[in-house]
């Protein structure tokens, strides 16, 4: 089995996750990643999405919104906007991030990019499974 | 000379006044453990932003495609001023100090002919500057029904600054707050948000960015925008409860010096009254 990585995810108000991993799936912008020990030093952007982090004890999964990830040969810093446990997800929740995201759209300049988020978020509420 | 009566009221009453100011006090002990608490959780996100956004900066911010938000827009004519205050008195000299650093700042800009725009957050900083420069108003952030301070404050804060620089109705941001240092010092800050400034920031090269450096760049720097501002309103709420518990503390001790004061000084008439009374029933027994 290869290395481990040290692999944190925080979001503005808290950090929510500080562990070893041995693999961290990452909803980038352009496409999902992988980062593995020894990944090419990368940045990239999330889009909505679900972020998977397997460790020793077992794959976690955590629902972001948007921020970027920080990848190096051995750690990944994710800096969510929104970060929540799939555990603690629930439908009132994503419907709240989607009417959110919704409302963007009509508000919002940059039309395109809004439609993609929600999008992202209703690809994103059926990998949650709601 | 106060009668006993007046002198036993007004006892009680600073007594009263004494138990008030101890109990806010522990209130806000008790607040400020937790505003220091969501500063530091808040930390490890706002430093990772800023080196990641300094690499990035200094990478891309020479080239002329660079973000407005980043080279700015050529000129500094417009200045938009968010003025952080609290939205409670009763803390001490913490609204003034702020304000007397925005005003500095203000007549320093309108001396050299610059246009002044002012955003407040806080209803007593906006009292205190209303008289004054009421016509630069632009706006107001009220955050009086915000138990706690949360991302999504600052978010809509930073929302409602992006959309005036996107409008063209600002060119440079500046946020005045306080920060904090300990209880009994919070230093007045002032920091420029729009265009964004980064210290450090050597060029890291080394990443691979995805997509490009500079689209990621105009999604990071407005987030950036709303981390400062978030860090602001912690920094803020933390000097807020820090000022007011020195303000009550000391409230509360000279409270007790002028229980003492007023103690002796009853102590002192009552036996005067004692004595007097006393000499009224000898002189009285020496006439029979």
């Amino acid at each position: 089995m290869a290395g481990t990585l040290q692999f944190d995810l925080v979001s503005p108000e808290r950090r929510l996750a500080s562990l070893a991993a041995s693999e961290v799936q990452i909803p980038g912008a352009d496409g999902d990643l992988t980062a593995m020990e020894g990944h090419a030093p990368t940045i990239t952007t999330l889009r909505p999405g679900v972020l998977k982090v397997a460790s020793s004890e077992g794959v976690k999964s955590f629902v972001v919104t948007g921020g970027f990830a920080e990848i190096t040969a051995t750690g990944v810093s994710v800096l969510a906007e929104r970060a929540v446990p799939v555990e603690e997800l629930t439908a009132a929740l994503v419907d709240q991030l989607v009417a959110d995201a919704t409302e963007a759209t009509t508000v919002g300049a940059d039309k395109d990019s809004a439609d993609k988020i929600v999008a992202d978020l209703a690809a994103m509420r059926t990998a949650a499974g709601f | 000379m106060p009668s006993l009566k007046d002198l036993k009221n007004r006892i009680a009453s600073v007594k009263n006044t004494r138990k008030i100011t101890k109990a806010m006090q522990m209130v806000a002990a008790a607040k400020l453990r937790r505003a220091q608490e969501a500063a530091v959780a808040a930390r490890p996100y706002a430093e990772r932003m800023n080196s990641v956004m300094a690499g990035l900066a200094a990478g891309v911010g020479q080239s002329a495609s660079a973000p407005r938000l980043l080279s700015g827009t050529g000129s500094d004519k417009v200045q938009l001023l968010v003025v952080m205050t609290s939205e409670r008195g009763l803390c001490g000299g913490f609204n003034s100090t702020i304000v007397r650093m925005a005003r500095a700042k203000i007549n320093e800009l309108l001396g050299a002919g610059k246009t002044v725009k002012i955003l407040t957050v806080g209803k007593k900083g906006r009292e205190q500057l209303r008289r004054e420069f009421g016509q630069y108003f632009v706006g107001h952030v009220d955050l009086t029904e915000v138990k706690r301070v949360g991302y999504a404050n600052a978010q809509g804060i930073a929302r409602d600054v992006l959309a005036r620089f996107e409008a063209g109705e600002c060119d440079v941001v500046t946020l005045f707050y306080n920060r904090f240092q300990s209880v009994i010092s919070q230093i007045p800050t002032e920091l420029q948000i729009i265009p964004a400034k980064f210290e450090g920031g050597a060029v890291s090269s080394l990443y691979d960015y995805e997509p490009g450096e500079e689209a990621i760049l105009a999604d990071l720097l407005p987030r950036g925008v709303a981390t400062q501002v978030f860090t602001a309103l912690l920094e803020n709420g933390a000097s807020e409860q820090g000022a007011r518990m020195s303000a009550m503390d000391n409230a509360t001790r000279n409270a007790g010096d002028m229980i003492n004061k007023l103690t002796t000084q009853y102590n002192r008439s009552r036996q005067a009254a004692i004595t007097t009374e006393l000499i009224e029933i000898i002189a009285g027994a020496e006439a029979l």
